[in-house]
């Protein structure tokens, strides 16, 4: 358990106290696998998908499901990483937070594409990446995959597929790795 | 010693850590893919206003900070000093103030006089002032945009990135700086930037344009030109600054080229890895041989086209982080 405490204090920015292991990394794979098949089932077009993945949290989650759909369908899925924290609305409130690489090198005009990430909350992080993917190009549609959708919507934003749906209290934090799903409880009060 | 910019004003590099200076070159780094993107706009600092005063005459400063502004979605005030009340007599502070009730969130400072900027941010603490050049003290982000070219081009030879190698390219690197180092601000943020990151810094010119208190400066002075320029893996030429009255400090530009320009002659003794570097605007042909500016070894354009991304993360962590209330 000691060597995952690492990528654990890293993903919720230092504060996290675990409290119990909620999946397992076999777990994680199963479910992604299980997500890789639903998207096959729901487009019948592979040739226009992509797949977009956010920084940081969401970009294993991303790989991974990109190359099980490679598997299952045989056919080229691109993959990009977005970093989204130049399109967040609470930049002002919140300390800025370290900035990773944006990589999307194709246009995504007349895509599908299926934007990854870790854990569902607020939804504001998907508001933020709606806005900068038009900035690519105009996507024929937008779906979502996470691993987890711990709810606390703030916004009208819902997922399409869902690794684990965990229903939480909001002074609890949720973190989802590749390798599992923790959850605990936040050491510093966050806003 | 400050750790980050993040919510403060950026006057000089000379009080930066390592770590401040990293973080600023790291996010510099996100900015270039933004530069990238066919729309190379994103919202960060939309409903902020920025004014930019520019009390002394600049092309690609006040251009660059400008693209940088607007590339943020922030809104630019840009005061044409030449064409406003300053020519009438108003003071400085009135000037200051008359901006500041339109409200603003930051200023782009660029003054003759040293110490200018940090006067600024004294009359209004609520803004965040960035120094654009201030009389002989400090040029910041040209400070910063020279390291991160040198950054970026070292990474590149070594098949990594920047955001990879962090400092670690600084460590030992021997930067020589050239010409006329007692009137440049330029070469005062050169040396602080390039010091701080784990740089050697030496600087070569004649006695005449050395600052006087170059002794307390962390740089060897050069004796032998020639030698220095056999040993720098950086060489930064500075412009010979006319309009400061650098003409009484040298027998004669064409003297000074002959002991202290970078000649084509001169150029032969660099090794081939050797990076060119030149703040502009070039006296071609006075420091700089035309011909050597234009060789592959000079990244003269490369520092102009980082002046955009450098000046974004400049102005996104000083006035993004900043705690001014957003309409609540």
């Amino acid at each position: 358990m000691t060597s995952s405490n690492e990528p654990l204090a890293r993903n919720a920015g230092g504060g996290f106290v675990e409290k119990s292991r909620l999946l397992g990394a076999d777990d994680i794979q199963r479910a992604l696998r299980r997500m890789a098949h639903e998207i096959v089932e729901r487009n019948t077009d592979l040739s226009r998908l992509s797949i977009i993945g956010l920084q940081k949290g969401g970009e294993p989650f991303a790989v991974t499901l990109a190359a099980n759909l490679r598997e299952i369908s045989g056919a080229q899925i691109p993959l990009g990483l977005l970093d989204v924290t130049f399109y967040r609305d609470d930049l002002a409130s919140n300390p800025v937070p370290t900035t990773s690489a944006t990589q999307i090198d194709h246009d995504l005009t007349d895509r599908t594409i299926v934007v990854v990430d870790d854990v569902l909350y607020t939804g504001r992080t998907i508001r933020a990446a709606l806005n900068a993917l038009s900035d690519w190009g105009r996507p024929r549609s937008v779906q979502l995959a996470v691993m987890v959708d711990r709810g606390h919507r703030e916004l009208p934003i819902r997922p399409d597929y869902v690794g684990k749906n965990l229903p939480t209290a909001q002074s609890e934090a949720i973190v989802a790795t590749i390798e599992g799903v923790w959850i605990g409880s936040l050491g510093e009060q966050h806003a | 010693m400050l750790d980050t910019i993040r919510g403060s004003n950026l006057l000089t590099l000379a009080d930066l850590s390592r770590d401040a200076l990293v973080e600023v070159l790291d996010t510099a780094e996100s900015f270039v893919e933004v530069n990238q993107r066919a729309i190379k706009k994103v919202p960060t600092l939309k409903g902020r206003v920025v004014a930019s005063l520019f009390y002394e005459e600049s092309t690609r400063t006040r251009l660059s900070f400008e693209t940088a502004a607007k590339r943020l979605s922030a809104d630019v005030l840009s005061l044409a000093v030449a064409s406003s009340s300053v020519k009438k007599g108003e003071s400085l502070r009135d000037t200051i103030a008359t901006i500041d009730a339109l409200g603003i969130d930051g200023v782009i400072m660029r003054h003759q006089s040293s110490g200018a900027a940090q006067q600024v941010s004294r009359y209004v603490p609520h803004v965040r002032v960035i120094n654009a050049g201030d009389g002989l003290h400090q040029h910041p982000t040209q400070g910063l945009l020279d390291a991160f070219s040198v950054r970026q081009v070292l990474a590149q030879r070594r098949g990594t990135t920047g955001l990879e190698s962090g400092s670690e390219l600084f460590q030992g690197l021997r930067v020589l700086l050239v010409g006329d180092i007692r009137h440049s601000r330029v070469a005062r943020s050169d040396i602080a930037a390039f010091c701080a990151l784990g740089a050697e810094v030496r600087v070569a010119a004649p006695g005449t344009l050395l600052p006087d208190e170059i002794a307390q400066w962390p740089v060897t002075v050069s004796q032998n030109f020639d030698e220095a320029l056999e040993w720098a893996d950086v060489v930064g030429l500075l412009r010979l600054q006319r309009e400061r009255g650098t003409g009484s400090f040298v027998p004669s530009l064409s003297e000074f080229t002959a002991t202290y320009g970078l000649t084509v002659e001169r150029a032969r003794r660099l090794r081939p890895s050797t990076l060119i570097m030149h703040p502009g605007p070039m006296n071609r042909g006075v420091e700089i041989d035309s011909r050597v500016a234009d060789l592959p070894a000079a990244i003269i354009t490369r520092q102009v086209t980082n002046g955009v991304p450098i000046r974004m993360a400049v102005l996104y962590l000083t006035i993004a982080g900043s705690s001014v209330e957003v309409g609540q």
